[in-house]
This record gives C-alpha cells, structure tokens and sequence, in this order.
C-alpha cells in the first residue's frame, strides 16, 4: 500500500534535495507561529507595525516574533509568502498522494489500530490525545527551532550539529513512550 | 514565482510524505515501538542520499552554497527534541505529517494541528521570560555543520567537506540496508 523503502527513501531524498537545491532547506514548524499570530492579529493589530529601523522593516511587541530584525513580523505583516505558502500545499500534496494510492476507496481507519488495540475505537478520546500531541510537538518544536522536517531531515542532510542532537534528543524519548504508551 | 514554487515543492512533499506511509499514525507509532522499522529505513535512506548530493552538488557549482541554512545548537534544541518526541509518540504526528495528514482525509490530524496552534503560541507567549536563560546559549560554536562549507563553520574544517558529507550519508544509507525490518516481536 505505501511505497518500500528504497522507493520511499529516495523519493524523500530528491524533494529534499530539489528543495533546498532551487530554493531553501523544507522546514514547517515555525508557519505555526505565524498562523498564531496572523490570527492574533485581527485581534490586536498592533501586534505587528511598520518599523523603518528593523531590519525587515517590521517590529512586533512580542519578543519572539522581534527576533533576528523582525523576520518572523514581517512574514506576519505580509501572509502570502513562501514558506506559508510551502506548508498549506502540504494538505494537497497529502490529498493527491491518497488518490493515487491503489486502496484509496477503501474506508480509512479514521483510530488508529495501535489506539484501539490499547484503548478503545472511542473518536473523541483519540481526538484528545491527537490534540495533547499536537500542545506538545510544537512547543518542543519551538524551543528547539524546529521539528523533524527542519531539524532532523534537513538538519541532518546538512550535517547540522543541531539536527543530530535534535534527533537523539527526539528518539530517546518517543521509542520509550511509544513502547510504554501502546504496549500491544 | 516563489509562490509557485512554493505550491509545487509543498504538494510533492504532501505527496511524498503519504506515500511513503508517514502520514499514517499507526505507521509512526509503529517504527516508534520498534515493530515495524520500514519507515526508519526510508528516513535514514533519504537523509543519507540527499546528503551526499547536496555537499557534491555544491562542489560542482550546481546547488548555491548560499542555500545553505544551518540552525544554531543549543540545549533548548536537545531538551525541546525530547518534549516533541513525547508528544510524537503520543499522536504519531509531527508538524509536516499532520498537515498532509489533513489533507489525506484524518480527522485526528485535525485536532494534532489545533493542539500545535496551541503549543506553538503558548511557546510564543512566554519566549520573553527565558529567551536570555542558559538553555538558549550556543553550544559547540553555534550554527556548525560536520562537512566543511563556505557558508558555516565546521567541526571537521581540515577535510574537504564532500569527503565528510559521503562518508556521514554512506553509513547512513548502510544502516538503511542493514536495519531488520523489525526489532521487537
């Protein structure tokens, strides 16, 4: 049903490397950050102002979003950029790749076999702990500065010091969990 | 025209990630247990093979060194690794699967991407109280890569750093090849 291995890995290998070869290194967790705060910014437009002495031209009142010249402002102040743009067509991307799939017709399994086998086919308590992950990945993500794509994908390719600790860091906790967690 | 290469890589990443089964919960939980490795084996393939090429192609004058962005380490990188990887196993998601995830018709991937609005902003919110902490402070010299390049430093500057990049990427793509498709009855 999924590509193997050796098709899988090299597939996976060239859009990394066609990526960062035409444009820059993939990377997703930090389009989080700025669908907060282009969300917070309908509420408080002041959250993110023209400032002719940063670097971007951008200033936010909130210190993560200030860093490194008001980079993360700016792609606030104007939406319609790359990396926003890269992460939304993940979703059609994950639609086109279920299509082509030869059992796409088949019904999916919307609990997971591993939830079920340990706990119950309940929706809703899958949808809290789908939801607890989620609080979890992306705050790690963030005081990290970035997620597996970034970090351990990306980072590694690169030979990143910081995208090996990243993914000792990742894997020494999640097989423990997994295997404590989901135990058959 | 960055916008339409960014529609373009983001759907075949999309497209890459399902098919290759990361966009499946039960999958992640599964090489996360140790059960099923095929997923393990795909990853350290594609980081082994890309990191070749890249460091070759930017020898060769084909990929722009500029291209290049190696993030910082510090021990927020390794602490926040470990927090993630919790809440990895947990869901069996992360930030880019989820989102093709979505796309592929799970609902669970839904509520993962609701529950990362609310961890990536509560991390924003209170950034400001320990963005001068110890834990944010560079380590082992900041933004270093392994394999030598004109862009960052290097841990191994004296080699040239196609040698360390295909020596790293071969023995990854070994452990590919040699890693059972599973360790654990």
């Amino acid at each position: 049903m999924y590509w193997n291995w050796k098709a899988g890995g090299l597939a996976l290998g060239f859009t990394f490397l066609i990526t960062v070869a035409i444009v820059q290194p993939i990377g997703v967790s930090t389009e989080f950050v700025l669908f907060d705060a282009i969300l917070a910014r309908t509420v408080n437009p002041d959250l993110v102002v023209k400032d002719e002495s940063a670097k971007s031209g951008y200033a936010s009142s909130n210190a993560y979003l200030n860093q490194s010249g008001g980079k993360m402002a700016k792609s606030v102040a104007k939406p319609m950029n790359y990396g926003i743009a890269f992460v939304l067509s993940i979703a059609l991307g994950g639609l086109l790749g279920r299509l082509s799939s030869p059992k796409h017709k088949e019904r999916m399994q919307q609990v997971p076999e591993c939830h079920q086998r340990n706990f119950s086919n309940s929706y809703g308590q899958r949808y809290i702990l789908a939801f607890l992950g989620g609080v979890l990945v992306l705050w790690g993500a963030r005081l990290a500065g970035g997620c597996t794509s970034g970090h351990m994908m990306s980072g590694m390719m690169q030979t990143s010091i910081s995208g090996y600790l990243f993914a000792l860091g990742a894997f020494i906790t999640a097989i423990p969990t997994a295997i404590l967690f989901y135990k058959s | 025209m960055e916008i339409v290469l960014a529609i373009i890589f983001g759907t075949l990443f999309g497209f890459v990630l399902q098919r290759v089964g990361a966009a499946d919960p039960d999958k992640i939980i599964n090489m996360l247990r140790l059960k099923d490795l095929e997923l393990m084996k795909t990853i350290l393939l594609a980081i082994g093979v890309s990191c070749v090429l890249l460091f070759a192609g930017i020898a060769v004058d084909v990929i722009s060194v500029d291209h290049l962005s190696v993030k910082p380490m510090y021990a927020g990188v390794t602490i926040g690794g470990m927090i993630l990887g919790v809440g990895w196993a947990i869901a069996g998601f992360c930030p880019g699967t989820s989102i093709a995830a979505i796309g592929s018709g799970r609902k669970d991937a839904l509520f993962f991407f609701l529950g990362g609005l609310v961890g990536a902003g509560v991390y924003m919110a209170m950034f400001a109280n320990f963005k001068d902490s110890s834990m944010m402070q560079p380590l082992f010299g900041g933004a270093v890569s392994l394999a030598a390049n004109a862009k960052f430093a290097s841990i191994i500057s004296d080699v040239n750093g196609v040698v360390v990049a295909s020596v790293i990427g071969l023995l990854l793509i070994t452990v590919a090849a040699m890693l059972p498709m599973s360790l654990r009855k």
